[in-house]
């Protein structure tokens, strides 16, 4: 073990838990989506947000072991497991982020600190340190050309790119897992900013929020 | 605003993801204790401010975090490469010069016109060091 | 006020108008009609409206010049409502559409009878280059008067003084090629490259794209040239690779290929965007382009000729009058001098005559010009006067008569008697120039071409131009050019281009133009009739002139003496011909001279685009806790502390009335130190570090040691930079051997994290151990009083018992039945547990601390409140009481400073610096004021000696100043020359109303100095 500390945060049952958009939905509103809609957003909340840190083989020999499918091979890139719920984006030669069910982070933090042994590495839990929001429709990637300056071109930006993004005035993980559906993953203190920005830009397209 | 090549993501993204460190290849001494006032002056506080090339330290912040080295032409603001830290530039003042001397070109800088480095200095400094 | 809507210039037929559609537009207060496909200045001539203006310095009425971007004069103000109010547009620009609402920039009162004209009509001598400076700087304390009427007799416009209904936004684009300009080589290259497979954006200024080939006399395929153009966008628009941005102007080109360009997306269809759909789209929109390269296509500008009284309305360019009659049916006048130095200028003639209306000669500089136009000419009967010119234009609101002379070019001489012809309209051409702007703002300086006269661009890597804009003014040639240099930048990309066909051109032979910039007049320059060179600024021939006698030789100071080229309009009519007279007065050639440097941006730019989305609720980032909701609904004031939203005080309503912040503060103040308070420290930043080094990194990076702090302990630290002077301040708790959580400030969490990688990444790589930030992961309540305990004890599994969970020690446990770390920490000198968990959960576990908490009278309290709190203990905060100049020492805190540690730690060396040394330096004490109602003001100035004369020696300043409920007196921090050795001493602090305080040199611990009250 790399003699650190882990942390359960999950909490007995009936507690109260509220994503970071949660006051955005009641003060800004959340616009059903209709058939008008152009881009159409969802949240996905309460998911496993796991950081690892290290060296690309170490650690993508004990993912494989605990997940069954391996680190992102390039820069910028995903991998994902079969049914596409647990993902690995490449951050930088050093750093990566794993994206799991909400409730598998504690444990797997785990298994993966045994795979690792004596191994350099870290995995930090940031799961109530952001939020992801799904972004699809015909008009998803227009509102993200206002968005960014990222090149989100079909070229530039194929199924499978993530990258760390500027977005309007702050940054954000932009990845594009499918075909039509775009991930942002936002940092919880900057998500009210990132939602109202979406709603504004995203009007002209009769943005809708899925709840 | 520049484009720039991340040598760590291995693309080239726009200015605003970076933040310029200033100059590059600045090692703190190994021991602070034996310099001089004077030596430790100038480890502190004096840099370069060249009127050509310049290597600088720049760190992709909202991308890999990662610190690199960039050396540019100030007088074009052309990137002529980008390396990782730990590494030594490929271009240097003294490098283009040599080079553009040998082909009978007007060395960058030299006047108003900003026609930078030639293409074929930059290819053949890259070469040669390659 | 209606008038006539008849339009006495409008033509039966011709031109790309629609004239089944009319549309009523106001100029001035009077009604007028137009058409679907007019812009604003079509329509105007249309009517016979000869005055747009009144000029800026002079106030002499001014006419419509030239039909594109570089109209000088017609510059309106838009809008029928305050909120719609849009100045400095272009008439040649702007679009018409039903119920335009349009006003003259300048003139006050009107521009048929403007006060200032008097200046004007009494004439140059009163109103030389540096005029305003030499008269109304005197003395220079009228100038503020002076300036309030100058501006308002001048004025280039107004904002509008009600906010804008209208939004506005960015595109961020990329592409490997960019076209800048859609006329014939820029659709040519456009072409080119669409077919080869790249991505294209073509970019075009105008109403519509297709730029001379609209107004060409040419025919392509033996078509008209406006149907090649037709067929070739059709195919461009049904091109996935292709974006087609019609009125889409590239207005700055910045480093690397970044190019602004500004669409203007629904001026053409009304004052505000219409409804569609129920939503406003945005109005304008900044495309903010990165391209592989870029290939400008941007045609070039006519240049007029300097005669005297050029500028009377009535003026025009030649081409101007051809793309009046042949685009939007429209002739400008009844009777028509044309005076020019070249062929081409002949088509305006050639179209006059052809709509009817008299030429009543050609005046041709050259002495024997032969070619096709000429023979044109010719063939319609028209009369030709050769090695002549318009010397000078008779008339006041409308040109009455032109003046030609036979001229020397070489002497600069009048060589024969004027003749006088009676005529309406004088057309000029004096050459064409090629429009460089955009290759001028990548900083290189573009060079003369003595074959074309003019300046061409000079490129830098990656820009390539084509067409006119280097001066390949055939048509032919153009498309051929626009062609090649596609193939060009393709070839920079790695691609390959692909053949493209162009089309059969009928081809004229053209003489040779002769340089003619100012016309010499019977008088010298400086007592002939003005000779306008910068018709928007009202820079004369004879002010250039001047501005040479008087020393200024550079082409840089010649235009900053004279305004040339300062206008809107950036000199693009101007400024070449200004060169040409600073040349001919100096003696020297144009290329000599030089020329001044074009910047961003080409045409102005509507703050609404440049601002985009980023403004009102949008204008900054707002960082939110988990508990911003709960803050809201308790009534918080905000302040901002970086990006985040922290609540600063928490005011209560007693007895019907809200309380003030002092009253609140004392409260809040009152509750912690009696009682129990509670704040939301979420938003200090938090830094994960794990690995094996973790703590060697930390000895390195942190003042004071780390090698003995204990799993479950928590220590304060100070770091320095390398140069001795504090940066940042936090705790950080052992949480594993190799694994601490640091804190840092609020504002200071983003540069922390990099300060580690900084010096991780470069210089001790071989450390293993990593950052990572969960500022945002964890919620913090500090929940602080004599009370916390009793309080927390009431929700949590952790034993609080003060032996076995002691200051400065972190456990975990539950709290609210949620999962928490405890680091029990004081930053207000109280009993301090300060309750960390997951984000999500913060909510549940603050709202039940709250319905525990109200019988121990648990009171939110904000920033001020902590300020006040920390304060009292002489706690800094990081960027208040220190200011990048403070060294530990400084502060008193050579007790976080481990002098000892083996490793030479950042910061270390510096403070043995001869400097760090001093013993006179600024240093951290407390102020008592003498009178404890005195709140003293943050950085006021401390003096020794109040009684010295003025100026008195400064030797320090307050940092953080109070009132103090617990003391029931005002209390300071502050930084006083050698303070620490002055304990007991009497401070000056002498105010700006001439009061001065009195305070006391004291400890800067004001409350429980033995910190027992943390401890119980």
């Amino acid at each position: 073990m790399s003699n650190a500390a882990t942390f359960d945060t999950r909490t007995e049952a009936n507690i109260p838990v509220e994503s970071p958009l949660a006051y955005s939905y009641q003060r800004s509103g959340a616009p059903a989506p209709s058939a008008k809609s152009r881009v159409v957003l969802r949240e996905r909340a309460f998911l496993g947000h796991l950081v690892l840190r290290g060296g690309a083989i170490v650690l993508d020999e004990a993912v494989r072991a605990v997940l069954g499918f391996g680190l992102p091979a390039r820069p910028n890139t995903l991998s994902h497991s079969e049914d596409g719920a647990r993902s690995i984006q490449w951050l930088s030669p050093d750093e990566w982020l794993l994206i799991v069910p909400g409730g598998e982070e504690f444990e797997l933090e785990g298994a993966l600190r045994n795979a690792l042994g004596d191994a350099h590495y870290a995995i930090v839990n940031v799961s109530g340190g952001q939020t992801l929001l799904e972004l699809s429709g015909e008009k998803a990637r227009e509102l993200l050309m206002k968005s960014t300056p990222s090149d989100v071109h079909p070229e530039a930006f194929p199924v499978g790119k993530g990258v760390t993004a500027v977005f309007a005035k702050t940054n954000l993980i932009l990845r594009r897992p499918t075909e039509t559906r775009w991930e942002l993953v936002l940092r919880r203190s900057f998500s009210d900013y990132c939602y109202r920005w979406l709603l504004d830009a995203g009007a002209e397209y009769d943005i809708g929020v899925e709840r | 605003m520049f484009l720039i090549y991340c040598p760590y993501c291995e693309e080239h993204r726009e200015e605003e993801e970076f933040r310029p460190k200033g100059q590059a290849h600045i090692v703190r001494p190994k021991d602070p204790e034996a310099c001089s006032d004077e030596e430790w002056g100038d480890y502190l506080f004096f840099r370069d401010n060249p009127r050509g090339i310049h290597h600088e330290m720049w760190v992709h912040a909202v991308g890999c975090r990662k610190f690199f080295n960039v050396t540019r032409h100030t007088v074009t603001y052309e990137i002529l490469e980008t390396y990782k830290m730990g590494e030594q530039p490929r271009i240097t003042a003294e490098s283009l010069a040599r080079v553009e001397i040998q082909g009978n070109v007007q060395v960058a800088g030299g006047g108003q016109q900003t026609v930078g480095a030639t293409n074929a200095a930059v290819a053949s400094v890259k070469g040669e060091q390659a | 006020m209606s008038k006539s809507v008849t339009q006495p210039n409008r033509l039966k037929e011709g031109g790309r108008i629609d004239r089944s559609r009319k549309l009523g537009f106001t100029f001035n207060g009077q009604h007028y009609q137009g058409h679907a496909g007019d812009t604003l200045a079509s329509a105007l001539l249309a009517n016979g409206v000869d005055v747009v203006n009144r000029s800026f310095k002079y106030s002499r009425p001014r006419g419509i010049v030239a039909a594109g971007a570089e109209e000088p004069n017609a510059l309106v103000q838009l809008g029928s409502t305050e909120a719609a109010q849009v100045p400095n547009v272009r008439a040649t620009q702007q679009a018409l559409f039903d119920g335009l609402v349009a006003r003259s920039t300048n003139g006050w009162p009107n521009v048929q009878r403007d006060v200032m004209s008097l200046v004007g009509k009494l004439g140059g001598r009163f109103m030389p280059p540096g005029f305003y400076y030499k008269t109304f700087m005197a003395p220079a304390s009228m100038w503020m008067t002076y300036e309030k009427y100058i501006r308002k007799s001048a004025g280039l416009g107004r904002s509008p003084m009600e906010p804008d209904q209208d939004s506005y936004d960015h595109l961020n684009q990329h592409c490997d090629l960019l076209v800048i300009g859609a006329g014939p080589a820029g659709l040519a290259a456009a072409l080119t490259a669409a077919r080869s497979g790249a991505r294209v954006i073509l970019a075009d200024e105008q109403e519509e794209m297709g730029g001379s080939l609209l107004d060409s006399r040419d025919l392509l395929d033996q078509q008209p040239a406006a149907k090649w153009a037709e067929r070739v966008l059709e195919e461009l628009a049904g091109l996935d690779n292709v974006t087609l941005l019609p009125r889409t102007t590239a207005n700055g080109y910045h480093d690397h290929h970044f190019v602004t360009l500004h669409e203007r997306r629904t001026e053409h269809l009304g004052e505000t965007a219409p409804l569609v759909d129920g939503h406003r789209g945005a109005r304008s929109r900044m495309h903010r382009v990165r391209a592989g390269q870029v290939l400008l296509a941007t045609g070039a500008h006519e240049r007029p000729l300097v005669y005297a009284n050029n500028d009377v309305p009535g003026n025009l360019l030649a081409g101007a009058v051809s793309t009046y009659i042949r685009r939007y049916g429209v002739v400008p006048g009844n009777k028509l001098v044309l005076s020019t130095s070249n062929d081409h200028a002949y088509r305006a003639a050639l179209d006059w005559v052809e709509a009817g209306r008299e030429v009543v000669a050609i005046v041709d500089a050259r002495a024997n010009p032969q070619g096709d136009w000429i023979d044109a000419a010719k063939a319609k009967g028209i009369r030709i006067i050769t090695g002549s010119a318009v010397i000078e234009a008779k008339g006041e609101k409308r040109v009455s008569a032109a003046r030609v002379a036979k001229i020397d070019l070489a002497a600069f001489k009048v060589t024969g008697q004027a003749e006088t012809l009676v005529c309406d309209t004088i057309a000029s051409s004096g050459g064409y120039s090629p429009v460089i702007h955009l290759a001028s703002h990548t900083g290189a300086r573009p060079t003369w071409n003595e074959e074309i006269l003019g300046f061409v661009p000079s490129l830098v890597k990656g820009v390539h131009a084509a067409g006119s804009a280097r001066g390949i003014h055939d048509l032919a040639a153009g498309l051929a050019d626009g062609v090649a240099m596609a193939s060009q930048a393709l070839e920079a990309l790695g691609q390959s281009a692909k053949a493209v066909e162009l089309p059969q051109v009928d081809s004229r032979r053209e003489g040779a133009a002769c340089a003619l910039y100012q016309v010499p007049h019977e008088k010298p320059t400086l007592r002939a009739p003005k000779q306008f060179v910068d018709l928007q600024n009202d820079v004369t021939a004879g002010g250039i002139e001047l501005a040479t006698r008087e020393g200024f030789e550079s082409i840089e100071h010649v235009k900053r003496y004279t305004a040339m080229g300062f206008g809107t309009d950036q000199g693009k009519l101007g400024n070449i011909n200004g060169m040409a007279i600073a040349a001919r007065c100096l003696g020297k050639s144009i290329p000599e001279v030089g020329t001044t440097v074009f910047r961003p941006n080409y045409t102005p730019v509507t703050f609404g685009a440049i601002v985009g989305r980023h403004c009102r609720d949008l204008f900054d980032p707002e960082r939110y806790t988990a508990l911003h909701q709960w803050h809201v609904e308790n009534g918080a004031e905000f302040e901002d502390v970086g990006q985040w939203k922290r609540p600063w005080y928490f005011p209560q309503v007693v007895n019907g009335k809200k309380e003030t912040m002092h009253e609140a503060v004392a409260r809040e103040c009152r509750a912690v130190r009696e009682k129990v308070g509670i704040l939301d420290a979420s938003t200090l930043g938090k830094i994960d570090i794990q690995g094996p080094d973790a703590r060697e990194f930390l000895g390195r990076v942190y003042t004071n040691k780390w090698e003995k702090l204990a799993v479950g302990k928590c220590r304060y630290g100070l770091m320095c930079k390398d140069d001795g002077m504090v940066t940042d301040d936090g705790v950080t708790s052992c949480l594993a051997e190799n694994h601490f959580l640091m804190t840092t400030t609020t504002g200071g969490a983003a540069a922390v994290l990099e300060w580690l990688e900084l010096w991780h990444q470069t210089e001790w790589p071989e450390l293993n151990v990593t950052f990572t930030s969960v500022t945002d992961h964890w919620a913090t309540m500090t929940i602080t009083g004599p009370e916390a305990r009793n309080l927390l004890a009431e929700i949590s599994d952790i034993d609080l018992d003060r032996d076995s969970f002691k200051f400065m020690d972190w456990r975990a446990g539950k709290v609210a039945g949620v999962p928490a770390r405890v680091f029990r920490i004081s930053f207000t000198g109280e009993l301090t547990y300060e309750i960390n968990v997951q984000a999500n959960y913060a909510m549940h576990v603050c709202k039940t601390l709250f319905k525990h908490g109200e019988k121990y009278g648990l009171t939110p309290y904000g920033t001020e409140t902590m300020h006040v709190l920390r304060a009292e203990k002489g706690f800094i905060i990081v960027g208040q009481d220190t200011d990048g100049s403070v060294t530990p020492e400084d502060l008193g805190m050579q007790w976080c400073v481990g002098y000892d540690k083996p490793y030479s730690w950042i910061g270390k060396r510096a403070l043995t610096r001869s400097d760090t040394r001093r013993t006179d330096r600024k240093q951290l004490v407390g102020l008592k004021p003498k009178d404890p109602k005195v709140v003293l003001e943050e950085g006021a100035q401390i003096v020794f000696d109040p009684k010295h004369a003025i100026p008195m020696p400064m030797v320090g300043h307050v940092t953080s100043s109070y009132y103090s409920p617990t003391l029931d007196s005002g209390f300071a921090l502050a930084v006083v020359k050698g303070g620490q050795q002055k304990m007991g001493e009497t401070v000056y602090l002498p105010m700006a109303d001439g009061q001065v305080h009195e305070a006391e040199i004291v400890s800067p611990i004001f409350v429980d100095p033995k910190g027992e009250r943390q401890n119980v």
